[in-house]
């Protein structure tokens, strides 16, 4: 696999994602600028955490304007996988790839712990190592996670199997407790928690490095 | 000419903001105030002339940037 990780200004889980791609590529993944025009040759790429443009406008906003965007949307539309996670989750659907939006925490507080999320879709790509039903515990830390869509489109996600993954104690207000939907091809992910703060016991456990070899071995 | 374009949360779309301002407003002692929705304003200055124009221009912009149609609702006024 030959992953590339879009650095924003404010991106500050880029590095992270490398750390995990590399532990399960064996390579280091190409780290692209957001004001590049296109992207290399790459099969998967990564929207990372952070705060794009310091949250100005709306979470996700503007990076969803950045110049590399529009041939990361071309890719994504052309089937290339794509994941988004926590700010690149804002950032997918302000760029429209997924439905809904991502309002300010219920609570208002930041929210900053690892939470248990329950593995809804074991059939995409992204969640492929997991078996469905399992629970699995990465990190969440945001603002601005509280997943918002009409009931439509919700009950068209639930009917459709697009919420790969839902929080067990809902930290956020999210609708339907929903922490990482797909598109509707299945080609691209947003998910708030962080996956690629979970890839050792010394950062408190391995789901997350689990979550990234499913995905290589899924790619393979 | 300049547009003035108002930003608000559509309706049923949970506003935790206004509801603390809503809180605070009650705590002060100002009673029989409710439904507080914090939204933002944004002032800008275009180089049209002509009022339709601007008013089509800063429409674009509310589609394109300054709006998210999936939560937010907004309102132009150009002024002069």
């Amino acid at each position: 696999m030959n992953p590339s990780i879009i650095v924003f200004p404010a991106s500050n889980c880029d590095r992270d994602a490398a750390m995990a791609l590399e532990q399960a590529t064996g390579k280091k993944p190409t780290m692209v600028w957001h004001g590049d025009a296109s992207l290399p040759d790459t099969d998967f790429i990564v929207l990372p955490g952070g705060f794009s443009y310091g949250d100005y406008l709306r979470s996700g906003a503007m990076a969803a304007k950045s110049p590399i965007m529009r041939d990361v949307i071309e890719k994504a539309k052309a089937g290339t996988p794509v994941i988004g996670i926590c700010n690149g989750f804002q950032t997918l659907c302000e760029t429209g790839l997924l439905p809904g939006a991502l309002l300010r925490n219920a609570g208002l507080n930041f929210v900053c712990r690892t939470v248990t999320l329950r593995v809804d879709n074991s059939q995409s790509m992204f969640t492929s190592g997991f078996e469905k039903g399992q629970c699995v515990s990465f990190p969440v830390a945001h603002h601005d996670g509280n997943y918002f869509a009409d009931d439509a489109t919700l009950d068209r996600l639930e009917g459709d199997g697009r919420i790969a993954l839902r929080y067990v104690d809902n930290p956020n207000g999210s609708a339907r407790d929903i922490a990482g939907v797909l598109n509707d091809a299945g080609n691209v992910l947003g998910m708030m928690p962080h996956p690629e703060r979970m890839i050792s016991a010394l950062l408190g456990g391995i789901d997350g490095a689990a979550f990234f070899k499913g995905i290589v071995e899924a790619a393979a | 000419m300049k547009a003035k374009i108002t930003i608000t949360l559509k309706s049923g779309v949970l506003d935790p903001q206004g509801k603390a301002i809503e809180g605070a407003l009650s705590g002060l002692g100002f009673e029989g105030a409710s439904n507080v929705r914090q939204g933002k304003v944004i002032e800008l200055k275009l180089d049209e002339t002509d009022e339709t124009a601007a008013r089509a221009k800063a429409e674009e912009m509310c589609k394109k940037l300054l709006a998210n149609p999936v939560m937010e609702n907004y309102a132009i006024e150009v002024l002069a």
